[in-house]
């Protein structure tokens, strides 16, 4: 373009005159601009929808605000539900229900997930088809997923109820998955079981083809037993991956609020009743608001330590 | 392979092993898709055989399920079905077969709709923006980078729950309550925070040099960034759209809570699926089967991403 407008010197002149910054758009943006023109959309849009949200839920856990009376007048209330939500069985209900559903799920997720990537590590043929099989689960919207294991769980009709009835000979029409208040606990887990034990898999499968051979080699030379190198190879050098990937289904179940929401609702009684529901009912049921914020912040700062310590425990592994 | 004990690869699994670990595999492959098998059978049975004891695995298929789900029904006397003209299509017929007029069309249409716009919309954004500040955080010197990353990372830990509280306020002031645009912005801030780390990944993978030597030969950062890393990140660009949009499409909890009509996706509107006492299971089914079959389809196209997509790109295999 410049080089084609007749007053060449013109525009050189011209070009001396200009503004750095014009100038700057004429020649090409400098890195800095660049820079920050490509990074602060995405800032701005997570303080705006993020982090502006939550700091108004931190204002409004020290009041008495309730979302369906706005115009009443507004209580400061300093640290009272703080200190109240603390000494709330119903909360410290929630939050054993949580402990349990996420220690119980992870473990046994992990157990399995692992199993399987072992497995499917021997290398048979066709293992990338069944492999891709069985990630489906994971993919699908826990919601939509939850609802329909209502019907799997029929006491009656459910085919669950019959498989066990088929295997165990025991009345499916005696057990209530979602109704019995020993049995509701594990209905959740085995849905998500099955919905996240391929994910564990998918993480361990990785970490499982990231041990060179000459590795194995070595050990056969050496004259260590199959067993003696799973445990002194195969899983310390798989372990970082094990670890990931117990952090991440942590932090999600710790969250989980879609598939029990659906699937038990948090019952019956409260024997499912995961914190995010209680949380839900506090807020959007009862809508205390106030209360319900503080809660929010609690379980944002239960979840964002817990990470955090267990991201250093990762590391150091990993540097091991 | 001749049995001794030295003659196969020593790192080669033995073929015991191997077909042990087949049947193992393929035995789990097949149970964990039950469930799955089991949803599009019931979309295909009529209301009684969904229900019927024990659980039917044979049965004449039928589309009732398909029609309940997209048509609104009300109960009719067979004497008035008598007096009305005569059923013109096939699912006319098969309604009124049940003693049954059609009033209407339902909701599922309109929701799966907005699914659709919902999910596009917000992928759309997200990958655009994702891109940009992942290119940013990959290429320049930024103060503060790491602590920006995982800024942007820790967005996803808090629980859905917790962020619907004061955005169901925002949303109340700003008039964005069961509006597609307020839920589009809302995914687009859940998903942005996936986009950045999975595409920083992909855009570290591609040599700077590439787009130096474009730089030389006259491009402006800007255009090698146009000509040189977006045709180079493609297939990363692609994946990470269809792991957000997967996100959105599946998303609950927040679509329940701050809408219920004009904006509703699918995933709340499914339970409410209901027929004449208690829910319409084939329908039910119907609707599931529609919903998860576009994912299914994308789960295989995608898996050869599906690890880095879930570990926020941290395992790259």
């Amino acid at each position: 373009m410049l080089e084609s407008h007749p007053a060449g010197t013109l525009v050189e002149r011209a070009a001396g005159l200009t503004p750095k910054s014009i100038a700057n758009g004429v020649r090409g943006l400098s890195d800095r601009t660049i820079a920050w023109a490509f990074i602060a959309p995405t800032i701005v849009l997570l303080l705006a929808i993020n982090i502006f949200p939550l700091f108004w839920a931190v204002r409004l856990s020290f009041t008495n605000y309730r979302a369906n009376r706005p115009n009443a007048p507004l209580k400061w209330l300093g640290f009272e539900h703080y200190s109240d939500l603390l000494s709330d069985p119903d909360v410290w209900h929630g939050m054993q229900v949580t402990a349990r559903f996420v220690l119980s799920t992870v473990a046994i997720e992990t157990l399995l997930g692992f199993a399987l990537a072992y497995l499917i590590d021997r290398k048979f043929k066709g293992h990338g088809m069944w492999t891709t099989v069985i990630l489906i689960p994971m993919m699908l919207s826990p919601a939509v997923v939850g609802n329909f294991w209502t019907f799997l769980y029929q006491p009656q009709i459910g085919l669950f109820n019959y498989i066990i009835s088929f295997f165990t000979g025991i009345n499916p029409s005696s057990f209530q998955m979602i109704g019995d208040v020993h049995l509701a606990p594990w209905s959740i887990v085995i849905v998500d079981v099955w919905m996240w034990t391929p994910y564990v898999m998918l993480i361990c499968l990785a970490g499982l083809r990231s041990i060179p051979d000459y590795i194995y080699e070595a050990a056969e030379v050496d004259r260590a037993s199959k067993w003696r190198q799973f445990w002194s190879i195969t899983v310390p050098m798989a372990l970082p991956f094990i670890m990931l990937a117990v952090l991440f289904r942590g932090i999600e179940n710790f969250k989980m609020f879609d598939m029990v929401n659906l699937l038990t609702n948090g019952g019956p009684g409260s024997t499912t009743e995961l914190a995010s529901i209680t949380l839900k009912r506090e807020a959007f049921e009862k809508w205390t608001t106030g209360y319900s914020s503080a809660f929010a912040i609690i379980l944002f700062v239960t979840i964002f330590g817990l990470a955090n310590i267990y991201v250093k425990a990762l590391n150091r592994v990993k540097q091991k | 392979m001749t049995g001794s004990t030295a003659a196969h690869s020593i790192v080669e699994p033995s073929r015991l092993a191997k077909r042990a670990a087949v049947v193992i595999v393929i035995l789990y492959a097949l149970i964990s898709m039950i469930p799955l098998i089991w949803i599009v059978l019931t979309s295909f049975k009529t209301p009684p055989d969904s229900i019927s004891y024990p659980p039917k695995i044979l049965f004449q298929p039928s589309l009732e399920g398909y029609v309940n789900l997209f048509t609104t029904r009300t109960r009719q006397t067979s004497s008035f079905i008598a007096t009305l003209p005569p059923a013109e299509t096939w699912y006319d017929r098969l309604v009124r077969s049940r003693n049954m007029v059609i009033a209407g069309p339902s909701k599922y249409l309109p929701r799966y709709i907005n699914s659709l716009i919902i999910g596009f919309g917000s992928t759309f954004l997200a990958v655009v923006l994702g891109t940009l500040t992942a290119y940013g955080f990959s290429r320049f010197k930024v103060p503060l980078k790491d602590d920006l990353l995982f800024f942007i990372l820790s967005t996803r830990m808090m629980p859905p729950i917790a962020v619907a509280i004061p955005v169901y306020l925002m949303y109340r002031e700003l008039g964005l309550t069961d509006t597609k645009l307020g839920m589009i912005l809302l995914y687009t801030a859940v998903n942005v925070s996936l986009a950045v780390w999975l595409l920083k990944g992909f855009i570290d993978e591609i040599p700077r040099e590439y787009e130096e030597a474009a730089m030389i030969d006259g491009y402006t950062r800007l255009q090698a960034f146009r000509k040189v890393v977006l045709p180079q990140a493609a297939t990363g660009i692609a994946a990470t759209a269809i792991f957000c949009l997967i996100f959105a499409w599946n998303e609950y909890a927040f679509a329940v809570l701050l809408t219920s009509g004009e904006a509703q996706t699918t995933p709340p509107f499914i339970p409410f699926i209901i027929g004449e006492g208690g829910q319409d299971w084939p329908a039910v089914a119907a609707g599931t089967t529609l919903f998860l079959i576009p994912i299914v389809a994308f789960t295989i196209l995608l898996r050869k991403h599906l690890l880095r997509g879930i570990t926020f790109g941290a395992v790259r295999r």
